[in-house]
């Protein structure tokens, strides 16, 4: 079983949700990438999400954009990204690693080579934002070869038709972005989304994470009722840009995520 | 080539195109496809563009022999589709008027653009005044100080500017600012792309608006030479002049079609904007063409003299054209652009507009190698009336 696999069904018999933070690559530093992996599953995280710096992310607000700038001023290439990756798993087989980035990058480095690169490395999910699955099946298969999941992502916009095409190619889980927006923007109407993610669930028969505009336990706690992961990404990365060292993003890194897992570990999941 | 029939259903031009964005917009891009089949297929739209592109834009423009340039040339005869004659100074505002034509059938109450020059967002702030709509359009920091006097129009006309500051503070930038808001209001907004890149159907919808430019031109070519013409020069930066010219000759094999991109400071400097002459394949801005990346697949920042043609990608029938052979495309540095700029306005009394210089510094390199009964057509784009500023600092002469 593959390890988000294995992640998700433990947390379905545990009842609860996954914590799922998002960083930057390279940001706030070179060096700190790696600690802030494990400090961040120390603190409770169930993955973690990393974020490939590329030039124009069009589907990210200000924060990720910025960090994206910093890193790629810091000299952050896709291969460090996996290298880092790497690292981490010699001391961590466990939690699921997922990139989250842009397709220009990956294409230039060559899907195969990138596939192959990234399950040597310890990838266990790939999402390319500006990937649809139309256009996106070869990429799919690809990664599903070397046992990576293509993660899709699915909006408040999409169609019947565009949920039967991501159940058949997507796997691992599908990302369902919560709002009409960028990353980092205003909170969406939970109830809503929290219904429409219900929904969602029967229809693709796979976990669904729901992230864009969560910023604090409240929401997250409010969220974790309906989903199979909660994604936070903006607030994090907003925490980490004001550090001035390692050891000081380390600490905020522990500080901020430490209520966000209490409230995935005290609620309870429903209708799963 | 047979018959030419692209893009296909899902907008590829051969492995060009596509629609590569965040998932929220593809519900928005299939809506925008629909709206726009039916529009075309609907009588009472169609002759609404077509009346308000005579009585509002002033269309047909003239195709004019320039007989100083060409004897002073001594070479093809050089003939100059006059854009920069339509309302609003460039060709920008046929897309314009027809996208906007089209917000409104869709019940869209505000408008967004991106602009370089400042010409699409001149030529978009005027259509929304017309229309009725609130206009908002995203320009990068640098353009801004580049292009005031347009800023300045936009304003007039009521459109709120708002300064980009992210990434190399220009058109790309402007770009992804725009799809961020789109992505964030995308129910209420029509975002007007004024060039012919962006995620189907934009290509092939702003291929079809600028399209009378080159059925005026074939037209009014026969009329005044008896023949078709021998070679079609324009300028190159998301493609968007250069395909409404290209368009109607695809299938007219023995037509030249040539597309300038800005060689800036050099093509060995690194310092231009010239995809399609030196970048590869990749994926940017909702379709896959031709850019400037580094090896990593970051995007390069790119210089021109002109606002208008400082983009590192181009439209993928662009990208498509090359790699067929059916067009060609080349570049002319800022020094041959600004030559051209001041030889055209010193023999014919026609100040174009810098991105068109890039046509005009192509042809008068080409025109003296050929004969004299031949003829080629140049797309003068727009007016130079915007770059003087840019001209007169590079001269030391502050205005």
């Amino acid at each position: 079983m593959s390890r988000l696999a294995g992640l998700f069904a433990q947390l379905r018999d545990a009842g609860r949700a996954a914590l799922i933070p998002f960083m930057t690559a390279g940001d706030p530093s070179l060096t700190a990438t790696v600690p802030l992996m494990h400090a961040l599953v120390a603190a409770g995280a169930d993955a973690i999400e990393l974020g490939m710096p590329f030039s124009d992310p069009m589907a990210d607000g200000p924060s990720i954009q910025r960090a994206s700038e910093r890193a790629l001023a810091r000299g952050v290439k896709l291969r460090m990204v996996l290298e880092w990756v790497r690292e981490f798993r010699t001391t961590n087989s466990h939690t699921p690693v997922i990139l989250m980035g842009y397709l220009n990058p990956v294409e230039a480095m060559g899907i195969t080579s990138f596939a192959e690169a990234a399950a040597t490395a310890g990838v266990d999910g790939v999402i390319l934002v500006d990937l649809t699955p139309e256009e996106g099946r070869g990429e799919a298969v690809v990664l599903r070869q070397q046992g990576i999941d293509p993660i899709f992502l699915l909006a408040p916009t999409s169609g019947p038709e565009r949920v039967a095409t991501v159940r058949s190619m997507g796997s691992g889980f599908v990302y369902y972005v919560s709002l009409r927006g960028i990353t980092g923007a205003a909170q969406a109407d939970w109830a809503e989304v929290l219904e429409r993610v219900q929904h969602l669930h029967r229809q693709l028969g796979l976990p669904v994470a729901i992230g864009f505009g969560i910023r604090d336990a409240a929401t997250v706690a409010r969220v974790a009722t309906g989903a199979d992961a909660v994604v936070v990404g903006s607030a994090l990365v907003d925490q980490l840009a004001a550090c001035a060292t390692d050891q000081d993003a380390i600490a905020a890194a522990t500080r901020f995520i430490e209520p966000l897992v209490q409230a995935v570990r005290s609620t309870e999941r429903r209708g799963a | 080539m047979g018959t030419y029939a692209l893009p296909d259903a899902s907008g590829h031009y051969g492995p060009y195109g596509g629609r590569f964005v965040a998932e929220t917009l593809v519900p928005a891009l299939e809506e925008l496809e629909h709206a726009y089949q039916e529009a075309q297929r609907d009588p009472e739209f169609r002759a609404e563009l077509h009346s308000e592109l005579r009585q509002f834009v002033g269309r047909p423009n003239p195709l004019y022999h320039a007989g100083r340039l060409s004897r002073e040339l001594g070479g093809a005869q050089i003939y100059l589709k006059r854009e920069d004659l339509n309302h609003t100074g460039a060709h920008k505002i046929n897309n314009a008027v027809g996208q906007a034509l089209l917000a409104r059938r869709m019940g869209k109450k505000r408008v967004i653009a991106e602009t370089g020059a400042g010409q699409h967002g001149v030529a978009t702030a005027t259509v929304a005044t017309r229309y009725g709509m609130e206009c908002l359009v995203y320009m990068g920091e640098e353009d801004i100080q580049r292009q005031s006097s347009n800023v300045f129009r936009m304003r007039l006309l009521g459109a709120q500017v708002t300064a980009v500051s992210s990434g190399t503070r220009t058109l790309k930038d402007a770009l992804n600012e725009a799809l961020r808001d789109w992505v964030t209001n995308v129910e209420s907004t029509f975002y007007v792309i004024g060039t012919v890149a962006g995620p189907h159907p934009y290509p092939v919808m702003v291929r079809d608006f600028h399209r009378v430019i080159g059925d005026e031109a074939r037209a009014q070519c026969l009329e005044l030479t008896g023949r078709l013409p021998d070679c079609l020069i324009a300028c190159v930066g998301g493609g968007s002049n250069a395909i409404g010219l290209f368009y109607p000759f695809i299938e007219d094999r023995a037509v030249r079609m040539i597309g300038v991109e800005a060689g800036g400071l050099g093509l060995g400097t690194g310092q231009h904007a010239a995809p399609l002459t030196t970048g590869r394949p990749g994926v940017l801005h909702g379709n896959r063409t031709y850019l400037m990346e580094d090896e990593d697949g970051q995007i390069l920042p790119t210089h021109s003299i002109s606002a208008g043609l400082d983009y590192p990608g181009v439209g993928p029938e662009h990208a498509y054209l090359k790699d067929t052979g059916r067009a060609e495309y080349v570049a002319a540095t800022d020094e041959e652009a600004l030559a051209a700029f001041h030889r055209l306005c010193r023999t014919e009394g026609i100040i174009p507009a810098l991105e068109s210089a890039h046509a005009l510094a192509h042809a008068f390199r080409l025109a003296p190698t050929m004969r004299s009964d031949q003829t080629i057509i140049v797309n003068l784009s727009g007016r130079g009336d915007k770059d003087i500023h840019t001209v007169a600092a590079l001269e030391g002469i502050h205005l």
